[in-house]
């Protein structure tokens, strides 16, 4: 059965108001062009979890569609604090539960594991523990040893982008992987975007690369360059210039809000937003191909 | 000091002579990654490089601007998703070397990279641990490099996002934790090392800094080794093979 349905009608349908909302990928393939439905949407009193809250979220939270945020680095990667994110939190106007990049993910992992908790080894740094109620101890049953445990994050909704997926929702994701498959088996709804929609035959020519299984997915999207101005390996770069350029449109508010007005509000769709780029924008991210060897299978 | 080379190059040529040929280091981006690509180049061409993002044994071709730069997946030996590169790397005691940083960096080598201020009502709110408070417990040494400035050194962090050695290594010890902690911590000034109870102690200045500049740029009554060495002066080749060929448009080396 086909998937396949717009960015716009996958957002409309699966993601509600007050909905605990995981945008994946780690630097890597970020869906910026469904945070950017979201917004257009006007989805209101999200929660929202990502390791890296990264652009994204700065967006979304100065677009008021956040409530408050799970993270566990909130920093514009290269370069240096995500400012819209940092004053909402200086100012108590949003609220935050906080983890290392190993306590959200292992978070995660007991989510798509269907565990009630996963433990971890102590780090002897415990004022994040005390701050976040969440971090609790229990005593390993083995060793008699204090480990630190912490419980499933399960959001109401994922949005995973990837390089390719057939019509069903069968995934295929190379370069780095994150931690995409763990917030597809954790969260209840999966919406897939992808830069290529392929024929199963081209998802079967390949099965480990396949990360996500159709009958975890909800809704199949073809969405070329979702991820900018983060990257889709292989496909395009990462826009390092629009991250330092956020950087000085993050400083005042309403720089933010012509910003939202132009490049989110302005266009109706990501293929709009990607040719208002323009043409040099598309040679910079420009990327050479590489290709891996082929592998045999085996014809069994 | 001197013009013939910036504090940054000072600080990365310092902390790559601190790496051993065959180290696995957990890398992040900036001065860290270029110090491991020097030593990659120069007495240490095994080293391993792996990234939190999930890359191992990276080979960038080009400067990598972010942690999860596309420069360090072509060409590398292996990618794993983050639940792994916490887990079977670093957990598993895998990891030999360390890099951390942050805003605040204290007596016994505790690190804030948290809040400045209290916790629930920030007065400036900073990025978080991200990997540094499992890279910090876990890596068997970690190296710190930063600027040798008072605010960055107080006695006491106002947060501690990562170990050191707590409030001495007897503590650490009885947390459990399987690293050895930090190591020693390189600044523009010279080289810090922790002594037997875990209290990062001066023990070599680099050539022309002097130790009234260290003491008051530190927010503890700093103390210095019996014998307070001086650092081996940047080499020519060192500083060719930072400019030419590791970040010839200065983008971490200004």
């Amino acid at each position: 059965m086909s998937k396949l349905c717009s960015l716009a009608e996958a957002i409309s349908r699966y993601v509600h108001d007050g909905d605990l909302v995981y945008l994946a990928g780690f630097t890597h393939l970020i869906p910026f062009a469904a945070g950017h439905e979201i917004i257009r949407q006007g989805r209101k009193d999200l929660v929202l979890a990502r390791a890296t809250p990264d652009l994204i979220y700065d967006q979304m939270a100065a677009a008021g569609c956040a409530r408050k945020i799970i993270f566990s680095y909130m920093g514009n990667p290269g370069v240096g604090s995500l400012k819209v994110l940092r004053r909402l939190l200086e100012a108590g106007r949003l609220e935050w539960e906080e983890y290392s990049h190993f306590g959200m993910i292992t978070r995660l992992q007991a989510g798509a594991s269907g565990l009630p908790f996963l433990p971890m080894n102590p780090t002897a740094a415990t004022d994040l523990e005390q701050a976040n109620p969440l971090y609790r101890r229990v005593t390993d049953p083995y060793s008699g040893r204090e480990v630190i445990v912490v419980p499933p994050l399960q959001p109401d909704v994922a949005v995973i982008h990837v390089q390719r997926a057939d019509a069903r929702g069968n995934a295929h994701i190379w370069g780095i992987i994150g931690e995409q498959k763990e917030a597809a088996f954790a969260a209840r709804r999966v919406i897939i975007t992808a830069e290529e929609i392929v024929s199963e035959e081209v998802i079967r020519s390949d099965p480990n690369r396949t990360l996500i299984p159709e009958f975890i997915v909800d809704a199949v999207c073809h969405v070329p360059y979702c991820a900018h101005p983060s990257y889709t390996q292989g496909y395009y770069d990462r826009d390092n210039a629009f991250y330092l350029q956020w950087d000085e449109i993050s400083e005042t508010e309403s720089a933010v809000q012509a910003y939202l007005n132009e490049w989110i509000f302005g266009v109706p769709d990501r293929n709009a937003y990607w040719e208002k780029l323009g043409a040099e924008t598309h040679a910079r991210l420009h990327v050479a191909p590489r290709l891996s060897h082929p592998v045999n299978y085996g014809a069994y | 000091m001197t013009e013939l080379w910036t504090a940054s190059e000072l600080m990365t040529i310092n902390a790559a002579r601190l790496l051993r040929d065959g180290d696995v280091v957990f890398v992040g981006v900036g001065l860290p990654n270029l110090a491991c690509n020097l030593a990659r180049r120069t007495h240490a061409p095994n080293l391993y490089m792996i990234y939190e993002a999930g890359v191992i044994g990276a080979r960038p071709n080009r400067l990598p601007l972010s942690i999860g730069d596309p420069t360090l997946v072509s060409g590398a030996a292996a990618v794993c998703s983050m639940y792994d590169i916490f887990t079977l790397y670093l957990q598993r005691g895998n990891v030999d070397v360390g890099f951390l940083g942050g805003a605040q960096i204290d007596r016994y080598g505790n690190i804030n990279a948290t809040v400045i201020g209290e916790y629930t009502h920030p007065r400036v709110r900073l990025p978080g641990s991200g990997g540094s408070m499992e890279i910090a417990a876990w890596a068997n040494r970690c190296y710190i490099i930063t600027p040798h400035q008072k605010r960055r050194f107080p006695e006491r962090v106002d947060f501690c996002t990562s170990a050191g050695f707590l409030s001495g290594k007897g503590e650490r010890q009885a947390a459990g934790v399987r690293g050895s902690g930090p190591q020693a911590v390189v600044t523009n000034l010279g080289i810090l090392e922790p002594d037997e109870n875990g209290e990062l102690i001066l023990t070599a200045l680099h050539p022309g800094a002097t130790l009234a500049d260290a003491r008051e740029n530190t927010g503890w009554p700093l103390r210095t080794a019996a014998e307070l060495k001086e650092t081996v002066p940047p080499s020519a080749e060192e500083l060719r093979i930072l400019r030419e060929e590791l970040d010839p448009q200065g983008i971490y080396l200004k």
